[in-house]
């Protein structure tokens, strides 16, 4: 693996990371997501639901390969600000409100805004602190009185975590939105990868809106392009030492591919051959029933889509420290590379069930 | 900037050379002399025109952090807190060890826990520090056993004439010692930059002893709850008003007198001043006003939103006043009130 | 506009009509003979939608609003003439004691409760309707299994304020009729009765897939966060229409949600926005349907939903009808 490669990798995955998009509010995304995609994409175009699509022609151009990671990260959302100017809110997707407290955020309002989510401090505190804090208990404070809130700062305006991405040891990179603009990282190395090397069908790298709110943006652009064959890619639980026996998923040993229901097995086998072939790491990831990715949504769309799925390993997800090895990034982004590389000009056996 | 370059020093209860130093540093232009006493306080004495009453001025340089106990077989730290961290404010926080490491706190994913686990609050115990390390023995070498972890928070100005930043109890205290001891008063002036506050007014407690004041300000950060669903009567101090006087809390019954001569001499100079409401929580004055046959003390407190979390708030107008009050008190004959 | 130029005499024929999801054939047919004179078009399609349209070139705007309203179904008749029975759409099961319910036929029912050993043993299995009957064949007389009743709850106006059942969403209907009779388009307007909103977006789903337009505007019913000690919500009654930012089924892309703020600032209507926290609406579907339909909603908003004494305020009704009318006619060729 190229020094080079990762350092990219890792410059585009903090770019991302530090960047804004909740649900439905990906657009400040689109110039760094396009501008990247234009360096290995033939066609970069843009739909009105807010999704990205980056085109890579093939040699024969006879099928089309759908790609889909999302770009969308959970968030918050304000519902009031109340008479001392603090602002109340809701949650665009499952964000836990235990991360939330003693958290610095940024509202995006008619500019963006400093806000703190505080906490009462411990010397205040009666009983033992065991319940957490809920939702509702739970306001921004932006420092400003009702009248200067509110002449910035309108409901329904959304607000993201502040967060810088850091590095840590062993290239392990840390910070929010991982889930899953590393997904989006890995669509990069991808096609990046297919440069040198020779594919006949078209691949369509999608990044999706929306997934954090019920996968639209995967449905909707699924249908658009009534791909052949389809992967998405997404993030998965990478153990912990307090998830023994429930996660088996490592971080550092390579890229998930999942299998079951919502997988096609032929995708899945290719995915497992390309990987022995190149000598890639990988990880089987058995998912029993509905994946929670933009796979479930793409497998069923206008008369059924084969969809494969493959996750990077991440830690602490939904937090503002998610937290994946730099490298399972590049093995993943190598791995659908290959794949696509080796599917066979007429698709036999992908097509059929 | 003053306040930015304490607000982001790291030291910790037991680990104040940063601060120590940075300090030094700051005021040898303006001090007649000073010296490190043997727990770590900073002394610093100004002479005045007139040999006495010796007045002693105290803020505490450390602050709250995390440190480290074990080191897991796969090469996660713990750690518990050093001084009062409720442990309901760090999760999901990036914290800095050593200058050089950077970790965040990590937890087992809420997806994984049971509907019962997500409604409780998740101790110290539950969390971790993930450096990246994939062993223990890799990450010992990186960091020992009682090393220090730090919030990252940077300063900064924030909303409508106020401060946020880590580490403002009691940096702020130590600034505006700083921007005392520039000034020159007919009294001779004691500056303690104490250690140890956090884990029990330990440095004070010592500095105390051996300075011998006739009479001493702790000049602190105090709670301002005036937030969100808390009701006036639970706010004890509140942003923008002005220092606050402290009148009672769990270290110190102060004396009514000087209470009184202090509210006289803000109300005559025009500073605004606000009463601590409350009788919780604590500072160095616990141990002063007790040391040896007693001293006369009074605390004056910057209030402070969000007090020993990753990140609290404070207003740079009463950061002003405070300094404008302590200033007036050093020229005034208050201490004769005794 | 004022709010006297609204017939209410309209909406409490609405409202009074019968019409739970899956039998909303009473709600249509008022609506049918309201709008004939409106519109160029009218017929139901498969699944019962009410469509209108207002022909038009070029591009197809759709107005969706849903004619079906939450009720109860017959699960089961016992020897003695009492039903049980199972809630169609978000019924409070623990205000359903006591309550009057009506079938299709005008009989009247009365919500009973078998004795509890505490509160909290309230559950749907522990209550029946009493007809008023003796014996099952009395009963069969007047229902059938699979039979669907509605609640009652007489249209009343008080001040400026409006209360009755079913204003979700007979209001919005109310307000799709009254926008159809003043906007002027030269695009194709199709208006969109939709049935089975209240059991999961049913009708505007098959509606917008067989329509395909360019742009649908929903309008329902949301919640409000004025009443003593309720849920955190910045909505009011009496404080305008309601512009739909976020709800369960939809974030509202933000060009829509702002294009229908500035038309509403530049006609000086009224208007607030909306973030709800729980509930959906037609534009939710609309809006996933085949590659994707930009997609806006106009809430009114309403106290008490999905009770017998929903409640609404005029201003707010006749503000929902100027922006609606105000948005078709914006929308031109230049958009």
């Amino acid at each position: 693996m190229s020094n080079l490669q990762l350092q990219r990798a890792k410059d585009f995955i903090k770019e991302l990371s530090e960047g804004y998009g909740v649900s439905g509010y990906e657009f400040s995304l689109n110039h760094p997501i396009m501008q990247k995609f234009r360096e290995y994409a033939d066609e970069v175009h843009t739909d009105r639901f807010g999704n990205i699509y980056s085109l890579k022609k093939g040699t024969s151009g006879r099928y089309k390969m759908m790609l889909a990671a999302h770009m969308d990260e959970i968030g918050l959302m304000i519902k009031e600000i109340d008479q001392s100017g603090f602002l109340r809110f809701t949650t665009v997707g499952g964000v836990d409100p235990r991360t939330l407290v003693g958290q610095e955020v940024i509202i995006h309002g008619r500019e963006d805004i400093i806000g703190i989510i505080g906490a009462i401090p411990p010397h205040l505190q009666t009983g033992g602190g065991e319940d957490a804090f809920k939702m509702e208990d739970l306001g921004i404070d932006v420092g400003m009185p009702l009248a200067q809130a509110s002449g910035m700062i309108q409901i329904g305006d959304t607000v993201t975590l502040s967060r810088q991405g850091y590095e840590l040891l062993n290239h392990h990179f840390a910070g929010k939105s991982l889930d899953d603009r590393a997904g989006v990282a890995v669509m990069a190395v991808c096609l990046e990868e297919l440069g040198s090397l020779y594919h006949r069908h078209d691949v369509i790298a999608v990044t999706t809106a929306q997934e954090e709110v019920g996968i639209r943006g995967a449905l909707t652009s699924a249908y658009t392009i009534n791909p052949d064959l389809a992967v998405a890619i997404d993030v998965t639980h990478g153990s912990t030492p307090d998830t023994k026996g429930v996660v088996n998923i490592e971080l550092g040993k390579g890229p998930a591919v999942a299998l079951g229901p919502n997988i096609h097995p032929a995708i899945y086998k290719g995915l497992v051959e390309a990987a022995k072939e190149h000598r890639l790491p990988y990880q089987p990831e058995p998912i029993p029933g509905a994946s929670g990715t933009d796979a479930w949504a793409i497998q069923v769309t206008q008369a059924g889509v084969p969809t494969g799925l493959v996750s990077i390993p991440l830690r602490y997800m939904h937090t503002s420290v998610e937290t994946l090895d730099l490298q399972d990034v590049i093995n993943c982004g190598k791995l659908l590379a290959y794949f696509i590389a080796s599917l066979p000009d007429d698709l036999e056996g992908y097509l059929c069930y | 900037m003053l306040l930015k370059k304490l607000s982001e020093l790291n030291g910790a209860s037991g680990a104040e050379k940063p601060v120590r130093e940075t300090i030094m540093e700051l005021i040898r232009p303006y001090v007649d002399s000073m010296f490190v006493d043997k727990i770590g306080n900073l002394i610093a004495e100004k002479s005045g025109r007139l040999q006495g009453p010796r007045i002693l001025l105290a803020a505490h340089m450390d602050e709250i952090a995390l440190m480290i106990i074990d080191i897991t077989g796969d090469g996660f730290l713990k750690f518990k807190s050093v001084g009062g961290i409720d442990p309901r404010v760090i999760l999901s926080k990036p914290v800095r060890i050593n200058e050089s490491i950077t970790g965040v706190i990590g937890a087992k994913a809420i997806h994984l826990q049971k509907a019962g686990e997500r409604r409780k609050t998740l101790g110290f115990d539950q969390m971790y520090i993930d450096i990246g390390a994939k062993s223990r023995e890799e990450a010992s070498q990186r960091v020992a056993l009682g090393d220090y972890a730090y919030f990252t928070t940077s300063f900064a100005e924030f909303g409508d004439g106020l401060w946020k930043g880590k580490a403002l109890d009691d940096r702020v205290g130590c600034a505006a010692l700083i921007e005392i001891l520039q000034k020159d008063y007919d009294f001779p002036i004691i500056a303690a930059f104490t250690v140890q506050e956090e884990v029990g007014l330990r440095g004070a407690q010592v500095a105390a002893y051996h300075t011998n004041p006739d009479f001493a300000i702790v000049v602190e950060t105090t709670v301002a709850a005036d937030t969100q669903d808390r009701t006036e009567d639970e706010w004890v101090t509140e942003l923008g008003k002005g220092p606050a006087l402290s009148v009672m809390d769990r270290s110190t019954l102060y004396n009514p007198k000087l209470i009184r001569a202090v509210k006289e001499l803000a109300s005559a100079e025009g500073i605004p001043l606000q009463l601590r409401r409350g009788g919780g929580g604590g500072n160095d004055a616990g141990r002063i006003h007790l040391s040896k046959s007693g001293v006369a003390t009074i605390a004056l407190s910057v209030p402070c939103r969000y007090l020993h979390a990753p990140v609290s708030v404070i207003s740079d107008r009463d950061y002003r006043t405070l300094i404008a009050l302590i200033d007036q008190i050093l020229r005034s004959n208050l201490v004769k009130v005794l | 506009m004022t709010t006297e130029a609204l017939d209410y005499s309209l909406l409490k024929r609405l409202t009074q009509g019968f019409g739970p999801s899956g039998s909303e054939e009473g709600i249509a047919e008022i609506i049918t003979a309201e709008i004939k004179p409106y519109c160029d078009e009218i017929y139901r399609d498969t699944l019962g939608n009410l469509i209108a349209r207002k022909n038009g070139s070029q591009k197809k705007i759709m107005i969706a609003a849903h004619m079906d309203e939450i009720g109860i179904m017959v699960t089961h008749i016992d020897e003695h003439g009492y039903l049980r029975f199972t809630t169609i759409g978000g019924g409070h099961v623990n205000e359903l004691p006591h309550q009057r319910v009506y079938f299709r036929n005008g009989h009247m029912g009365i919500i009973g409760v078998e004795k509890l050993e505490k509160p909290t043993d309230l559950k749907l299995e522990k209550m029946y309707i009493d007809l008023g009957v003796t014996n099952r064949t009395e009963a069969q007389k007047i229902v059938e299994i699979g039979d669907s009743a509605v609640f009652n709850g007489p249209f009343e106006q008080v001040g400026q304020r409006l209360s009755s059942k079913a204003l979700d969403d007979r209001i919005g209907c109310f307000v799709a009729i009254e926008a159809m009779k003043r906007a002027n388009s030269s695009y194709e307007l199709l208006f969109v009765f939709t049935v089975q909103e209240e059991v999961g977006l049913r009708g505007a789903q098959t509606a917008a897939y067989a329509l395909e337009p360019d742009l649908a505007l929903a309008v329902d019913v949301t919640l409000t966060g004025d009443t003593p000690k309720t849920h955190r919500m910045d909505v009011k009654l009496g404080h305008g229409a309601a512009i739909k930012v976020y709800d369960r089924s939809m974030v509202t892309s933000p060009k829509i949600k702002r294009w229908m703020a500035e038309v509403a600032a530049r006609e000086h209507i009224p208007y607030q926005w909306e973030v709800l926290e729980a509930g959906r609406t037609d534009s939710g579907a609309i809006h996933l349907t085949k590659g994707g339909i930009p997609a806006g909603v106009i809430s009114i908003p309403a106290r008490y939903v999905h009770s017998p004494s929903e409640m609404v305020d005029s201003e707010d009704v006749a503000a929902a009808v100027q922006l609606l009318t105000a948005l078709l006619e914006d929308l031109g060729p230049e958009k």
